[in-house]
């Protein structure tokens, strides 16, 4: 295959993964950056939302109905069960950043078993609920793929506008600025916390749902997301919104670059050097500012 | 991070000592030492007919290995039934202790161990991947375990393990892919671009295929390795030369059906020749969307999933004992489609385990009784096609602990696998490697 297509295949790859990663991403981000909290199961919820989709898909039958029902559903039953932890466990940790880690720690261990007990061990498939393939001179290519980067961006724009441009958001931004003084001006912190992290799941459901007709439902599925969104979020800026979209997308489309002309494990490589460098030279991330107070 | 407080320390109130602990455990460990040496509890050292013969089964229950796991469990559960309604390994019964290594090499030796010490069986058997082969085999040679793996790796007769380890139920790759490379070559094509997992099962395949098309004039013009951890593929199919006429396959995992499917998404109905290893589609239903573009593409089966014209007796037999219908599926769920081409192996390992035991007098977990063992499945020489050997007929060296057996090229028409080809054993036996019955009991 020559350069040009050979080019445009690995760019749309890259954009199609930076995408769902952009979306897992922000979860992750958006959740150390108002509750101060690193929440190591978000891959977790990754996987539950693929494994919900699943299950809705199987329930319902018709693959495109199955869909539908399966990217509504999932992110709200993933959303209510973060709920249930940040009342059962976060809160009674008062979001402390060690005690949380670990308990975060302790739920990635409890649900992945609890997925493996109830919806079992074995990668299932979702039928994509449209199926045509876009065929170029040189190669085809997945049509729903690019169905997954549409929905991803509008629901990327859509967290933009809710955050920048709606009363929630605004609370939300308070809170992250400064928690205290957004209590003393009677913003109800506790449930503003409560929402991001039912936020930041629902966020990481949808890129499960999504992505499923791609790859399989699949109990240790929620490693790898983590693993980027970490590498990413660190890259752009722990709790840096911007930043977090910013690095997905340079992560995301490098990794589809580097892994079509030369290795996957190099791109893996390069991103895991990218973090340590900046890590070294710009401990707050290349967008993260310096956190208020 | 700035929400810092100080930790408070530890109140301890209601919690158990360390100490404590330790005393619970002390009494725990006595009073079983006690009932142990208590009258009544007087340990037979002579074995009484009845007593059963305690066989531990490695199953891959959870992990990479779970389909895989989950049909080599079926069918070792109907081999163990008919062997115990039949009355059992020399008049004793199968006792069959299953625990899962979860596909994992570090627990698959623990598993071993937990075999030894705790349950104390009298051999091992049934593991699949070769990683876990690999990480268990030292500690069952170190342990003087009987262990007998169906995995299908050349490991076994590559000399790398040991005297305690066999292969006798499954051919290994090196002899399975030598001996599809003059079909491949004489009907598909002679370059070949081969993708395989980048590791030991797939290095099998890239060293023994290469080797095999270029003594039949072909070559191998691009090897592409697939890290394991791999979940997207679509990047690797730009690699391909456009003048590749042969597309070789082989993957295991989680990712098979993402894998297959971006290949097909990739090339539509303008593709080279396919040629790939059912192991890519084990325990995926044939039918999935997105697969169509297999159509006229060829596998290599080690056992034709789907039942054939000329289906033999034994073959409807162990279909029906394993509950299998004739599409390769579970006669409870159609979808869920067996790893046909793989599991038999367990069945046949079982009645070699059988007829190994029988032959050598083994009586009990001695050092003796094992010796005899291993230089009675040395001994055999093959087994004859039948229902305790369903695939068909195979022989055994008991210098390379290795059987070999007839291979099938299936090719797929109307969403379905028919057999093109049956291969004789002969085209698959290489020079041998090594000699375990040189080794040291």
């Amino acid at each position: 295959m020559s350069l040009g297509p050979h080019l445009l295949l690995a760019l749309m790859e890259g954009t199609v993964a930076a995408f769902v990663l952009a979306l897992t991403a922000l979860g992750l981000a958006l959740v150390f950056g108002v509750m101060r909290i690193v929440n190591v199961a978000h891959g977790e919820f990754f996987m539950l939302g693929a494994v919900f989709a699943w299950t809705f898909a199987h329930l319902v039958g018709n693959p495109a109905l199955g869909f539908l029902v399966a990217i509504v559903a999932s992110p709200i039953l993933v959303g209510g069960a973060a709920l249930v932890i940040d009342r059962a466990i976060l809160r009674r940790f008062n979001y402390q950043p060690e005690a949380t880690i670990v308990a975060t720690i302790g739920l990635l261990y409890i649900i992945q078993q609890l997925a493996l007990e109830f919806y079992g061990p074995d990668a299932r498939s979702v039928e994509a609920p449209i199926n045509f393939r876009l065929q170029l001179p040189w190669f085809g290519y997945s049509g729903y793929k690019l169905v997954v980067a549409g929905i991803s961006a509008l629901l990327l724009l859509a967290t933009w506008y809710g955050i920048t441009r709606t009363k929630l958001g605004l609370v939300m931004r308070a809170t992250q600025f400064d928690s205290e003084t957004a209590q003393a001006f009677g913003i109800p912190v506790d449930r503003v916390y409560a929402a991001v992290f039912a936020l930041g799941a629902m966020l990481a459901a949808i890129a499960g749902v999504l992505i499923v007709p791609i790859k399989q439902a699949y109990y240790m599925m929620g490693l790898e997301p983590l693993l980027l969104s970490f590498i990413v979020v660190i890259i752009g800026g722990l709790g840096s919104l911007r930043g977090a979209i910013i690095a997905a997308f340079v992560i995301g489309i490098s990794d589809g670059v580097i892994s079509v002309f030369f290795s996957p494990n190099l791109s893996k490589i390069l991103a895991t050097l990218l973090v340590a460098l900046v890590l070294v030279f710009r401990p707050e991330g290349l967008f993260g500012g310096k956190a208020a107070r | 991070m700035t929400r810092s407080k100080t930790p408070k320390p530890d109140k301890r109130n209601g919690s158990i000592s360390r100490r404590a602990a330790l005393k619970g455990l002390g009494a725990v460990a006595g009073g079983t030492a006690a009932l142990g040496l208590a009258p009544g509890f007087v340990r037979y050292i002579q074995v009484s007919a009845a007593e059963p013969i305690k066989i531990g089964f490695q199953a891959h229950r959870t992990g990479i290995g779970a389909a895989y796991g989950r049909w080599y469990e079926r069918t070792t559960n109907a081999a163990v039934k008919l062997i115990n309604e039949a009355g059992g390994i020399a008049g004793r019964p199968i006792e069959l202790i299953t625990e899962d290594d979860g596909t994992d090499p570090k627990r698959g030796a623990e598993v071993v161990e937990k075999f030894a010490s705790q349950h104390q069986v009298d051999i091992t058997f049934g593991t699949l991947f070769s990683h876990v082969v690999m990480g268990s085999a030292p500690r069952a040679g170190e342990l003087k375990m009987p262990y007998y793996v169906v995995s299908e790796g050349h490991h076994v007769a590559s000399g790398a393990l040991n005297r305690y380890t066999f292969q006798p139920g499954i051919t290994d790759v090196k002899a399975q892919v030598s001996s599809m490379a003059p079909w491949v070559a004489k009907n598909l094509g002679k370059k070949v671009t081969m993708i395989f997992p980048d590791y030991a099962f797939g290095y099998d395949h890239r060293d023994y295929f290469s080797a095999a098309i270029e003594k039949q004039g072909g070559e191998v013009v691009k090897l592409l390795p697939i890290p394991a951890t791999e979940t997207s593929y679509t990047k690797y199919f730009p690699q391909i030369p456009s003048d590749t006429e042969v597309l070789y396959h082989v993957m295991v995992g989680p990712g098979v059906l993402t894998f297959v499917k971006e290949m097909g998404e990739f090339y539509g109905s303008n593709r080279p020749q396919i040629f790939g290893f059912i192991d890519s589609l084990e325990a995926v239903d044939m039918a999935s969307p997105g697969l169509e573009f297999l159509d006229g593409t060829y596998f290599w089966e080690a056992y034709p999933r789907y039942a054939q014209a000329n289906q033999s007796g034994a073959d409807k037999f162990y279909r029906a004992a394993v509950g299998v219908d004739a599409n390769g599926a579970s006669l409870e769920d159609a979808k869920d489609v067996s790893t046909y081409s793989h599991m038999f192996g367990c069945w046949e390992t079982l009645y070699i385990i059988k007829e190994a035991v029988e032959a050598s007098g083994y009586q009990s977990a001695t050092d003796a009784d094992k010796k005899k063992l291993i230089e009675a499945t040395e001994a055999m020489s093959g087994w004859k096609e039948g229902n305790e050997h369903p695939q068909g007929d195979k022989t055994f060296s008991g210098q390379l602990h290795q059987c070999f057996g007839h291979q099938f090229i299936s090719k797929v028409a109307g969403g379905k696998l028919e057999v093109v080809h049956r291969t004789e054993i002969a085209d698959g036996t290489y020079e041998p490697e090594t000699d375990y019955t040189k080794m040291a009991l």
